[in-house]
């Protein structure tokens, strides 16, 4: 069953005196139960934009978000849609995402009201991230910042969401606490039947994880596939760059490849497909029309 | 250790520009480090992994005598001779920045943001190398021009802000070779980066590293990196250096169980024993 369905999305940021930046300039990816989608792509890409407007955080210049079959109404000053209880997110950065000066049990109890559950304790959340009951009485401050991603976790999970959204929940822990909290999230949502999206600028954690893949590049979607076939057969020439650049650990001493050039400003994409001027592959084509295709928008894919 | 081992450390010493042996540092009562030994030898890149609270930022703070208030050291730290542990305040100022220099993890935090890059660049010119105004200026776009800034006349006089993460990686790299020190540690240099620019980084290390004869203490958890980059790999645990070794023997035939954990608990290494059907071990943080 299809629990998000995001189509041809567009999200501007408009200031004054500026350009209007098409963040995220028509995608569409969707999520099912029990899935787990890696959403991944360069600082700027627009992936924590498109993450925002699933979760009715800013509001979209057009396009439509459909979760469990309704649209998702942007957030405003009234109370947030009590379907929209169903969509939790966990934020990149745990020391700013938990009031420092509440108590975690207080503020995962939050959770559990929003989805008026009286049969849970904040404690049997601590216990089904991994940490001691007891914690519930303790401060945020009290915490390592894995610790306090556990914890932001247990908050989301206290409002039983269908579906869980992490944007860049692991960037900001340490290395090693990295795969132990991305697979954490992926076990517990899975575990209780709900769809994740998963938002990560670190490609080898997605790998670890994610059972389908999509690669966004300047505000578009560019490939989605499933995750060991993308990883097996990259076909878009960006995902190619992308998985190049990560360095083995093998011991060879070899230096990853370089994607020349810098991501175009988003607020003056190049005309025709988005990724031209750094393409190794490029054709005439490509300077003029834009791949609007999937599963691959790449001229040399284009389906027949 | 294994003999091996220590017979490599023997040959090599000779050319070792910085040697750091059994350096013991506490912070209020609290061992951090507990006897490391490290040699960085000139055009190498020595890597130093581990995880964090491992000691590895503490051994290059100690470098720089730039560790927290309070904390109590032991061993030695040589360049060139000289101990850097015993070197009063002043003396050591005028090695700091001149002779071993520091790259960190941030550079939207490690730069100024209110100042002009150029500013940055030539500050320390002018105190170390007592230049003029104009000649440091002079020095500091060929600078930005070897860490590869594309304009660098113009360039100049912008504010960090107005570059991207990875060009002011290279900017900050750029600060940091402003005096031609033989040393350079960096800290976790490409963590803030995408992997696309991280690739551009490393390439450039590794080429200053080549050109210039530098000393490279690199500082990363990422074992990709570090097998990217490194000549010698050090595994770090509990303030111990607990393997050091030529990259290709550390990260292909690990001999202690710790540095295997760790290539073990890499997603790459974990999703394969997943798909093999075993249980990946994970290292659980100390």
């Amino acid at each position: 069953m299809t629990l998000l369905t995001v189509d041809d999305l567009v999200v501007e940021h408009r200031t004054p005196g500026r350009p209007v930046v098409r963040a995220v300039a028509g995608a569409s990816l969707s999520v099912a139960a029990g899935e787990v989608v890696g959403l991944v792509g360069e600082s700027g890409c627009g992936k924590s934009t498109l993450a925002r407007a699933v979760c009715g955080i800013g509001r979209p210049a057009s396009g439509t978000i459909a979760f469990e079959g309704r649209p998702v109404k942007p957030l405003g000053l009234r109370r947030r849609d009590r379907a929209l209880t169903g969509v939790q997110m966990v934020f990149q950065d745990p020391y700013a995402s938990l009031n420092p000066r509440r108590r975690v049990g207080d503020q995962i109890a939050d959770g559990l009201r929003a989805a008026a559950d009286t049969a849970t304790t904040p404690a049997d959340l601590l216990d089904r991230v991994g940490l001691p009951r007891e914690f519930a009485t303790r401060y945020p401050h009290e915490f390592s910042g894995g610790q306090r991603q556990r914890i932001a976790i247990a908050r989301a999970l206290a409002a039983r969401p269908s579906l869980l959204i992490g944007d860049e929940p692991i960037s900001a822990l340490d290395a090693s606490a990295q795969a132990q909290v991305a697979r954490l999230m992926r076990d517990l949502a899975v575990e209780s039947g709900a769809g994740l999206l998963f938002i990560s600028h670190d490609l080898s954690v997605v790998r670890l994880i994610a059972d389908r893949i999509a690669v966004m590049y300047l505000g578009k979607i560019v490939e989605v596939g499933r995750t060991a076939e993308v990883w097996a057969d990259p076909r878009h020439p960006y995902t190619r760059a992308l998985l190049g650049a990560i360095p083995a650990p093998d011991g060879a001493g070899v230096l990853p490849a370089e994607l020349p050039g810098d991501v175009p400003d988003p607020a003056a994409p190049p005309p025709g497909c988005r990724f031209h001027p750094r393409c190794p592959k490029v054709m005439d084509v490509c300077r003029e029309r834009e791949p609007e295709f999937g599963p691959v928008a790449c001229w040399l894919h284009e389906p027949a | 250790m294994t003999e091996r081992q220590t017979a490599r450390s023997e040959e090599t010493a000779g050319n070792g520009i910085l040697t750091i042996s059994d350096l013991t540092v506490a912070i209020h009562g609290k061992e951090i480090l507990r006897g490391v030994d490290l040699t960085l030898e000139q055009g190498r890149v020595h890597g130093l992994a581990g995880e964090s609270g491992s000691g590895k930022t503490m051994t290059g703070l100690a470098v720089l005598g730039l560790l927290p208030h309070g904390a109590r050291t032991r061993g030695r730290i040589e360049l060139a001779g000289r101990d850097l542990l015993s070197l009063a305040p002043k003396r050591l100022n005028a090695v700091r920045g001149a002779e071993v220099a520091m790259v960190f993890q941030d550079p939207a935090t490690s730069l100024h943001p209110m100042l002009p890059v150029g500013r940055q660049l030539t500050e320390h010119m002018r105190h170390h190398l007592r230049l003029g105004r104009a000649e440091a200026r002079d020095r500091a776009i060929d600078l930005m021009r070897k860490v590869r800034i594309p304009g660098p006349e113009e360039a100049i006089d912008r504010y960090p802000h107005q570059f991207s993460g990875g060009m002011r990686q290279r900017i900050a790299i750029a600060v940091a070779l402003a005096c031609s020190p033989k040393v350079l540690i960096a800290d976790e240099p490409t963590t803030a980066l995408d992997v696309t620019v991280q690739a551009g980084i490393l390439r450039l290390l590794r080429g200053l590293c080549d050109d210039l004869g530098l000393a490279v203490l690199l500082v990363t958890h990422d074992l990709g990196v570090m097998s990217a980059v490194a000549d010698e790999v050090s595994v770090m645990k509990d303030g111990l250096v607990v393997e050091t070794g030529p990259r290709g023997e550390v990260l292909r035939e690990p001999r202690h169980a710790y540095t295997r954990a760790l290539l073990d608990a890499l997603p790459e290494n974990a999703r394969a024993a997943e798909d093999a059907g075993t249980e990946s071990s994970e290292v659980e943080p100390a």
